[in-house]
């Protein structure tokens, strides 16, 4: 089992590599088409501003080759900025234009949250209307906490890729979407204790069927 | 819901966890990598590093102690103190940081915290304000609290907020390792004067005065220290305790 973390030098990546670390696998940090290409598994990180992290991915030509990943049916995870970036568009700064690869937009918490901004706490997660069993939640309940740290949501244009909500001042949010193989968690698993290694080893599992 | 941090904070000088008092005094008490990991261990919601002597000489001992903390501790870690310009903060969120703490360098050159969050983005950022009560106000101080500023602690808050950074850690000299309360009046003035996170530092001495300052200045987190590191309680407890006070915390 190999999986690939994306290094397009923005975020924290060395913090992903040493959660995963606690799996017995190969991780490796790349931007190679080849490499990437050849994992099982691909990591998506970023942290920062939307339209810096895009032209980075841009320069290495990784829109691309994410788009040839996918579709070999392998699966992605986007933590973050780097989830954020897997929809169409953003309002960070004027209108940045995404990935594209989950229909849906990226727009700031609306002005009626009735909390500070960034969102920076420990949160908790509510079911969309899925089970979580057997997926990237696996054993994950709606009293567990995981560390978020955003200004900005995601808005999946489709309900059905939400799969689970997130509370912050009486704002309902994405917090975690799928589409088939394409996975985006807000928070970060790998600063969420215990917890978030879980998730982690959840998205190798589905790596490995 | 937002919930309460708590944040275990964690002076180093040299390769030494150091505990002072109005962060004078230091004296040295441990080891900072095992430090980190029982507190991680116990439930802790964040670490925060703090170079006391924001040390010239020795930059590189933080550094290793920071990277070897990240192997095994997995929430979020900051670093601060002698944080001086752009190549400070990659090498520290290369090591593992994922944000850091700047005072002294801000107040000479508030154009660094612009560039800093720039580069960084806020969430990267948390901008230090270190006072000290006078009279009718608070003056900023820089260089671990060995200096004047002249600048007002208010004041110096707002401009952190305007320069964009993501949230404050406020240290009242005066409370800091005394173990009596906080100075509320000063949290509190601060998180009224702003809009973004405040964390809360100095004069914890028991879970009261920490949820007695939350109830007068709501402030988002606090940063504790002596009660940990002298073992006056666990974070458990703590939390226990926090819990029964009707504060939203992770459990």
């Amino acid at each position: 089992m190999k999986i690939a973390i994306i290094d397009y030098s923005i975020g924290n990546v060395q913090s992903i590599f040493n959660a995963l670390s606690c799996n017995d696998i190969e991780i490796v940090i790349t931007s190679d088409k080849n490499i990437i290409l050849d994992s099982d598994a691909l990591i998506f990180p970023g942290v920062g501003a939307y339209k810096r992290a895009m032209s980075e991915l841009n320069k290495r030509d990784l829109p691309n080759i994410l788009n040839d990943f996918i579709k070999t049916g392998k699966p992605v995870l986007g933590i973050c900025l780097g989830m954020q970036l897997l929809l169409e568009t953003s309002q960070e700064f004027g209108v940045s234009q995404g990935l594209g690869l989950i229909n849906g937009k990226v727009i700031k918490f609306p002005k009626e949250t009735k909390g500070k901004l960034p969102h920076v706490s420990w949160n908790s997660l509510s079911t969309a209307s899925f089970n979580w069993e057997g997926g990237l939640l696996d054993g994950i309940t709606e009293e567990d906490d995981f560390y978020f740290v955003h200004t900005f949501i995601c808005q999946p244009s489709d309900p059905n890729n939400v799969l689970a909500y997130c509370n912050y001042g009486d704002q309902k949010f994405c917090a975690v979407m799928q589409k088939g193989n394409i996975y985006g968690c807000q928070f970060h698993p790998e600063k969420s204790s215990k917890i978030g290694l879980r998730v982690l080893s959840n998205f190798i599992k589905i790596a490995s069927k | 819901m937002r919930k309460f941090r708590l944040i275990g904070r964690i002076d180093i000088n040299n390769e030494n966890v150091v505990k002072g008092k109005c962060l004078e005094g230091l004296r040295k008490i441990g080891n900072p990598e095992e430090f980190a990991s029982k507190y991680y261990q116990s439930g802790i919601d964040e670490l925060i590093f703090m170079d006391a002597v924001a040390s010239l000489y020795d930059r590189n001992s933080l550094i290793k102690i920071l990277k070897e903390t990240c192997k095994k501790v997995f929430i979020p870690i900051t670093i601060g103190g002698g944080i001086r310009n752009l190549d400070d903060i990659q090498e520290a969120l290369n090591a593992g940081a994922d944000k850091v703490a700047i005072n002294s360098q801000g107040l000479r050159d508030i154009k660094f915290i612009k560039d800093a969050v720039r580069s960084y983005g806020s969430q990267a950022i948390i901008g230090s304000v270190v006072a000290r009560e006078f009279r009718y106000s608070w003056e900023a101080f820089l260089d671990n609290a060995k200096h004047r500023s002249g600048v007002d602690a208010i004041d110096w808050a707002k401009s952190l907020e305007d320069a964009g950074v993501g949230e404050i850690m406020v240290t009242s000299i005066d409370r800091d390792g005394r173990m009596k309360g906080f100075d509320c009046k000063l949290i509190k003035t601060i998180t009224e004067s702003t809009k973004i996170p405040i964390i809360a530092s100095g004069g914890a001495g028991n879970a009261s005065d920490i949820s007695s300052m939350i109830d007068k200045t709501n402030c988002d987190a606090v940063a504790i220290s002596s009660l940990l590191h002298y073992k006056h309680t666990s974070i458990e407890k703590l939390k226990d305790s926090l819990s029964k006070e009707g504060i939203q915390i992770r459990r």
